[in-house]
């Protein structure tokens, strides 16, 4: 028995305040329930593997400072990359923005005689959105890791960075597989290796035809023009090898200094992301060599907002970020909302300061999707201080008139000693009548936002302020 | 002469008198002289970390006004401590908050001490606040403080270390996701059969109390008592 398929990016209003949206997945218990339990089974592993290094502290300054100098390098690197990948055969190509990219790449796949590409997980992709924009130009883009896979079957969108399909549990995807795929086998089970199967069958076909991949890169090595992909699947290996035309879209912050400090994330990432000591296939590529692998390579090099984003001394620190999702996984606010709450493609913590920054004025609410708790910036490899990052792009505004005034008054009040014990004394005796009862249940809004799901409770017969006075009598 | 200046915090000057009171009998009994500077109000907190920087500074600066001229501050507040610690120095590069102890961190660093004399013949679980563990790094230190307290019976939190949902504003700007986060502590909480629920944050305690008290009255669940792990380390038999 099949159920119908429902992406579960349609029930939650991509467009809406996250407040709101975050109200709506809240409200799905299977979503609910196949968070927690994912993100607390990586969770737990993330935590186990990493506290096997007894360095695991220094790694994380290395690589906080590796990236803190590829930021002020930045131009320098571009350029050295641009050299060593032309000089061993690449093109190099670059995009000032996600239309830029797309136009660039739907050319590439056309001028080499294709019409439809199959693809490694790619986060620059998804962020410029170049599946859509390859269908609108009349082109294919065959997703190839299991879980991008699995999402571009149920026509619905990645809900988290490194397990897109995080909210669907297996029996779901039997569902998606059975409905969506083709060419599934009869009498498929939810049994993950019958899944697994039917999924490598199936993605195998499309490896043999393709003539073109589209890929992302976990690094780009500045000193010799090399690329990186970090993968589990092997769906990434085949992409980057077999077909003849292979075309890289790659953010400009992914760059890297030498070689030698691929050592330092290559020992963060893997335990970060899916918890594992080392990542099952790494590609390394430089350029384009004869009769191994593609002879067509192409590097897009995307700015989309990272040279903005650059310009700030605190919020910089977001783009020292390698997609680990290590802060999702830990995170209380994304384990109970997923994904699509956060309306980017760039969910939780890290898409909380990255999202407002790389789209100035589109994602303001997104700073506030956090509790502060800070266990984000304990368990980020790369050190990014989350928490701070938060609080700063708050300050930076926009407020709302009316908390605004309140907050106002608030510090008008509490920078004047005697205005500030004159407002506690007038909660006292206003609360009087609740003091037998001991609480406040219901209360007028904003309070009401308190009391939908906790009372409050009622300021004492005596203050602190009071007994001390006497006792000094 | 041992003196020490205390930093109630504007929660506990409007709400909760016994945390302060506390305070001062741990520090008493332990020989210091304890200064109450009533020109206190509050250290800018809510108003830094829900966007109004102009707003905190001044509050800091307040704050350095009134606190100036201790060579240490005291306060029952992880957050409040982390507050002047971490962010004064961005707000108006005061170093102040070098001087800002939270009390745990005053009794074991400062003072040298771990045992208080302490006397609390109940079941106990205790929540790390999010704050105070993570922003200020307490670690265990007032679980330690909490060990060495006579008669007292220790219960493991379940998930202790995930936020309770508070996070000032966000409870109220956020209040579904932060009423979500609430349910499972208060669930945790429950599931220790404690009698008390003890922290270093009465802002936590009173989101977590205020969870409890809801589902108690409306006879969906029995929970712990807040209370500030102050107020145990001044009972005494």
């Amino acid at each position: 028995m099949s159920t119908d398929i429902v992406p579960a990016a349609s029930l939650i209003p991509a467009d809406a305040p996250f407040p709101k949206a975050a109200k709506v997945a809240l409200g799905m218990p299977q979503l609910r329930a196949n968070l927690a339990h994912a993100t607390g089974t990586i969770r737990g592993k993330r935590a186990k593997v990493a506290a096997e290094l007894d360095d695991w502290e220094q790694l994380r300054d290395t690589a906080a400072a590796i990236k803190a100098t590829v930021q002020r390098r930045l131009p320098e690197l571009a350029v050295e990359f641009e050299k060593h990948a032309t000089a061993a055969g690449a093109t190099v190509h670059w995009a000032r923005d996600a239309k830029e990219a797309n136009e660039i790449a739907a050319r590439l796949v056309r001028e080499a005689g294709a019409d439809e590409v199959v693809k490694v997980k790619s986060m620059a992709t998804q962020e410029i959105e170049l599946n859509e924009h390859f269908e609108a130009q009349g082109l294919k883009a065959f997703e190839t890791d299991l879980a991008e896979l699995i999402v571009q079957l149920a026509e619905d969108r990645p809900s988290h960075i490194l397990v897109p399909a995080i909210h669907y549990n297996r029996t779901q995807i039997r569902d998606i597989f059975d409905q969506r795929m083709g060419d599934a086998p009869a009498g498929l089970t939810d049994d993950p290796a019958a899944l697994a199967e039917a999924a490598r069958l199936h993605l195998r076909r499309r490896f043999l035809s393709a003539k073109v991949a589209v890929s992302g890169a976990n690094f780009a090595v500045a000193e010799t023009g090399s690329l990186v992909v970090v993968e589990s699947e092997g769906n990434g290996r085949m992409c980057l090898t077999m077909p003849e035309t292979l075309i890289s879209i790659v953010g400009i912050e992914k760059l890297l200094p030498s070689f030698a400090d691929l050592e330092v994330f290559m020992q963060l990432l893997p335990r970060s992301s899916t918890g594992e000591r080392m990542n099952p296939y790494t590609s390394v590529w430089t350029g384009a060599r004869e009769g191994d692998g593609p002879r067509d390579v192409h590097v897009i090099l995307l700015d989309n907002g990272r040279t903005t984003v650059l310009a700030d001394e605190t919020g910089r620190q977001a783009l020292s970020c390698i997609r680990c999702s290590a802060c999702l996984n830990v995170c209380p606010v994304y384990e109970r909302t997923g994904g699509h709450a956060y309306g980017h493609v760039y969910p939780g913590p890290i898409g909380a300061i990255l999202a407002p920054q790389l789209e100035p004025g589109r994602h303001d609410d997104l700073p506030y999707a956090s509790s502060l708790c800070g266990a984000c910036y304990e368990v980020c490899p790369v050190k990014i201080n989350i928490p701070e990052v938060l609080v700063h792009l708050r300050q930076q505004g926009p407020h709302e008139a009316g908390e605004r005034a309140a907050m106002g008054a608030a510090e008008a009040v509490m920078s004047r000693p005697r205005l500030w014990r004159a407002a506690l004394r007038a909660a006292r005796i206003g609360s009087m009548p609740w003091r037998r009862k001991g609480f406040l249940g219901r209360l007028p809004f904003p309070g009401s936002k308190w009391t939908v799901s906790r009372d409050l409770p009622v300021p004492p017969k005596e203050s602190f302020r009071d007994w001390w006075k006497e006792r000094e009598r | 002469m041992k003196r020490v200046a205390l930093f109630i915090t504007c929660v506990n000057d409007a709400l909760f008198p016994e945390t302060p009171k506390a305070v001062v009998a741990i520090l008493e009994r332990l020989g210091y002289e304890v200064d109450f500077p009533a020109a206190q109000t509050c250290c800018g907190q809510m108003h830094a970390n829900s966007g109004y920087k102009r707003d905190a500074a001044r509050l800091a600066r307040s704050f350095e006004q009134v606190f100036g001229g201790y060579d240490a501050i005291v306060t029952p507040s992880g957050s409040c401590a982390a507050m002047a610690r971490d962010q004064y120095p961005h707000l108006t590069g005061s170093a102040i908050g070098q001087r800002v102890h939270e009390l745990s961190e005053f009794l074991i660093d400062v003072a040298g001490v771990e045992d208080v004399g302490a006397h609390f013949p109940h079941t106990v679980t205790y929540h790390p606040t999010c704050h105070g563990t993570r922003a200020l790094g307490l670690g265990d230190k007032p679980l330690r403080l909490l060990r060495a307290v006579g008669g007292i019976e220790l219960v493991d939190l379940p998930a202790a270390d995930q936020c309770c949902g508070f996070g000032g504003t966000f409870a109220l700007k956020n209040a579904e996701v932060s009423s979500a986060m609430l349910a499972d502590k208060c669930a945790n909480a429950a599931a220790t059969g404690a009698e008390y629920l003890a922290a270093a944050d009465n802002s936590c305690l009173t989101h977590i109390g205020g969870g409890v008290n809801r589902l108690e009255r409306t006879g969906a669940a029995r929970g712990p008592r807040p209370i500030h792990y102050a107020e145990i380390l001044a009972s005494t038999a």
